[in-house]
């Protein structure tokens, strides 16, 4: 063991035994970022401090809730929206947050396709960031069936039912994850469970996973400009501030994401107070009833576009049932974003603007999200499952094609 | 700028997101359906013009209502318990010390002429069918006579107001069937003769505010057929304050908190633009020694 001296304060006390210099200095004042980033680098931070959100409002809403078929539905709707002070406000926070995370999520997510910030070092950052957007599905799914509501339930009823597509198992696997042969007490509790403890944990785990695996390969920047961090950083340190092309986290990145964080929350805490149904479905506030099937079912809307290319697959094609074409298009859906890095040959890491052919396949897959979204609320009938049809092929002719596309672009630029 | 440029393009495309699964998309899942009509104008039977006359709609009422209608507020107490009446009647008969006050005036005359066509529940009860509406059709009373009926009860209707008008309209118009848990309120029919008498439960309304917003309940309630054919809830007659009142009432119950939500909520958006402002001063005082 190291000689300690006497400390002089209790900072040099606490500094002594755990660093808290060098903690500072490699967390925040020392941890370098680009300096040439937009707004669009605060998402990170947005999702952080969303998260927190999320935890603490869940915290108070767990004092009250009760994860019991029949009582679950007025434990949230009279106890916490009614009887327990502010109670109403914490339930908002945590339905609304539930819901604009997502968004946030999103925008992070195409930010990164759109700057190429996935490849050529930054796979980890991406498969990690993935794994993250997994896991907070997980634990919306299992969080929107809590208040057992109509939607609640039959949501959960149509997405385990997915399951049972499986070959062999899938029967089985419905049974196992519902824990009784129809969605029931054993179902919510399990849900509940996996909504406060096993997700949330694997997601601070992921997250961890994920800031670590910025800090090798860097954080990218708006030009996709490579450069080294160390000399740019001593340049910082030596005091040429305005030629460096790093910031330090804190106070210089932090600074601006405060700002972004700012004009976001005013934004949020509007839906949170005046705007809230787009994230609490009025027809979830029917308690769950498994006799009476609701006219239309539609999972939230960050799942619209994934329920689509699910359901799209509306008829046999060579002697395969709809049902598990669209199973197996649903599958692909789940796993291709994971292999983007290695689905785009290119090597350029640039905005999407400055490529010459994956700016098209950014766009047209901006475009086919939006009408597989829209389309994956509208009821599929008549044309609205051709359109279902059409898009979700669309999706998957799209990464099927992205190899192609990118290695025609590496072509095009000579490697650069 | 450049980044106005970028937040304008996220904007469009969230819009356009939102504008798909919110308002187009519960536009193609709820049609619009007829707007409201708080006249009854498709009930014809009776000349509503008419003059009633008081003293004479006295006569009548306790000549041909009373023997099952209670009307407490001109002292005919209810003669059976809850359960004995919804015994003899299939549902507890209503009190009509409110009926003036809450029922639109043409819907009234109209009811007393023939319940059924009034009620829109002619697909429950049709003419000759096995079962029949336990009020019989009092079209044998001339235009006058109901009239002098309708008179009565406006005249013997209390004057309620503010909440507790809200209440009462709720307790008079719905109570009969609809529990409201949420004001620890059951359903004066007991749970099982309402069941066995409209084919279902109807549902507990203390979410209904939530779960079928302003909107449905004003078209529903004036005439449920419309937006669900089918329905064995019968078209009740309010007149348009009745109504807002009913739903004034089920937003006390349903959403209590409405008010504290909205004036927090100018509090907090308020709080958070400040802390904007702030920061937006703090960055520019930071960036400024890096650019």
């Amino acid at each position: 063991m190291a000689e300690f001296k006497q400390a002089d304060s209790l900072y040099e006390w606490f500094d002594q035994r755990l660093g808290i210099d060098k903690f500072v200095k490699v967390m925040m004042t020392e941890y370098w970022i680009p300096k040439n980033i937009n707004f669009l680098w605060a998402m990170g931070v947005l999702l952080t401090v969303m998260f927190t959100l999320l935890v603490v409002s869940g915290i108070f809403l767990l004092m009250y809730y009760k994860p019991d078929i029949n009582m679950a539905f007025d434990s949230v709707n009279y106890t916490i929206m009614q009887e327990v002070g502010y109670g109403w406000l914490f339930r908002h926070i945590h339905a609304v947050g539930a819901s604009v995370v997502f968004l946030v999520i999103y925008i992070h997510m195409f930010t990164g396709i759109y700057y190429g910030s996935y490849k050529k070092g930054r796979e980890m950052i991406w498969i990690s960031g993935m794994l993250l957007f997994v896991l907070f599905s997980a634990e919306g799914f299992s969080g929107y069936m809590l208040p057992w509501g109509q939607m609640s339930y039959w949501a959960a009823y149509v997405i385990t039912e997915i399951f049972g597509g499986i070959p062999l198992i899938g029967g089985d696997l419905v049974v196992w994850i519902r824990g009784n042969f129809y969605v029931s007490d054993s179902t919510l509790t399990r849900f509940f469970m996996l909504h406060v403890l096993l997700v949330p944990l694997a997601i601070i785990g992921a997250i961890v996973l994920h800031f670590y695996a910025l800090r090798f390969p860097h954080v990218n920047n708006e030009a996709g400009e490579f450069f080294d961090f160390d000399q740019e950083a001593e340049k910082y340190l030596a005091g040429d501030k305005k030629n460096s092309k790093v910031v330090p986290f804190w106070p210089v990145f932090l600074s601006k994401d405060f700002f972004v964080l700012g004009v976001f929350l005013v934004f949020f805490f509007y839906l949170v107070f005046f705007h809230y149904d787009f994230a609490m479905d009025p027809v979830n506030f029917d308690k769950a009833d498994g006799l009476k099937t609701p006219a239309h079912i539609y999972p939230e809307w960050y799942f619209l576009w994934s329920y689509e290319v699910l359901r799209g697959f509306f008829f046999e094609i060579a002697g395969i049932s709809g049902k598990s074409l669209g199973l197996i298009a649903f599958a692909v859906a789940q796993g291709v974003f994971f292999v983007l890095p290695w689905l785009d040959r290119s090597p350029m890491v640039k905005p999407a603007n400055q490529r010459p052919y994956f700016k098209y396949w950014f766009w047209f897959l901006m475009v086919d999200l939006i009408v597989l979204t829209v389309y994956g609320k509208l009821p599929p009938t008549g044309a609205n499952a051709w359109v279902g049809f059409a898009s979700s092929m669309t999706f998957l002719m799209l990464f099927i094609a992205l190899p192609f596309i990118t290695r025609a672009e590496a072509k095009k630029v000579g490697g650069k | 700028m450049k980044e106005f440029k970028i937040l304008a393009i996220i904007a469009a495309l969230v819009g356009i997101t939102y504008y798909g699964i919110e308002p187009y998309a519960h536009h193609i899942m709820h049609p619009e359906v007829k707007a409201a009509d708080f006249e009854f104008k498709d009930l014809k039977n009776v000349d509503t013009s008419l003059a009633g006359n008081i003293d004479n709609g006295k006569v009548l009422v306790e000549a041909n209502c009373i023997a099952c209608h209670s009307i407490e507020k001109a002292g005919h107490l209810q003669i059976m318990s809850n359960a004995d009446a919804a015994a003899a009647y299939g549902v507890v008969p209503p009190d009509l010390s409110s009926a003036g006050r809450i029922y639109d005036k043409n819907y009234l005359a109209n009811f007393i002429f023939d319940p059924v066509s009034a009620m829109h529940l002619s697909h429950k009860y049709p003419v000759g069918g096995a079962k029949a509406f336990p009020m019989p059709s009092y079209n044998w009373m001339s235009p006058q006579e109901i009239m002098d009926v309708v008179a009565y009860l406006q005249s013997v209707a209390p004057k309620v107001a503010g909440k507790d008008a809200h209440k009462a309209t709720y307790d008079a118009a719905c109570g009969r069937c609809h529990s409201m848990s949420y004001a620890k309120f059951e359903a004066t029919t007991p749970k099982d003769a309402i069941k066995a008498y409209m084919g279902a439960t109807p549902p507990d309304l203390s979410q209904y505010i939530k779960s079928r917003k302003e909107h449905y309940l004003h078209g529903f309630i004036n005439d449920p057929q419309l937006l669900l054919a089918g329905t064995s809830m019968p078209r009740v007659g309010l007149n348009e304050k009745a109504q807002e009142e009913v739903i004034a009432y089920m937003e006390e119950i349903g959403d209590s908190k409405k008010a504290e939500r909205e004036s927090v909520g100018l509090w907090v958006m308020l709080y958070t633009f400040v802390f904007a402002i702030l920061a937006y001063l703090w960055k520019r005082k930071i960036w400024s020694e890096v650019h």
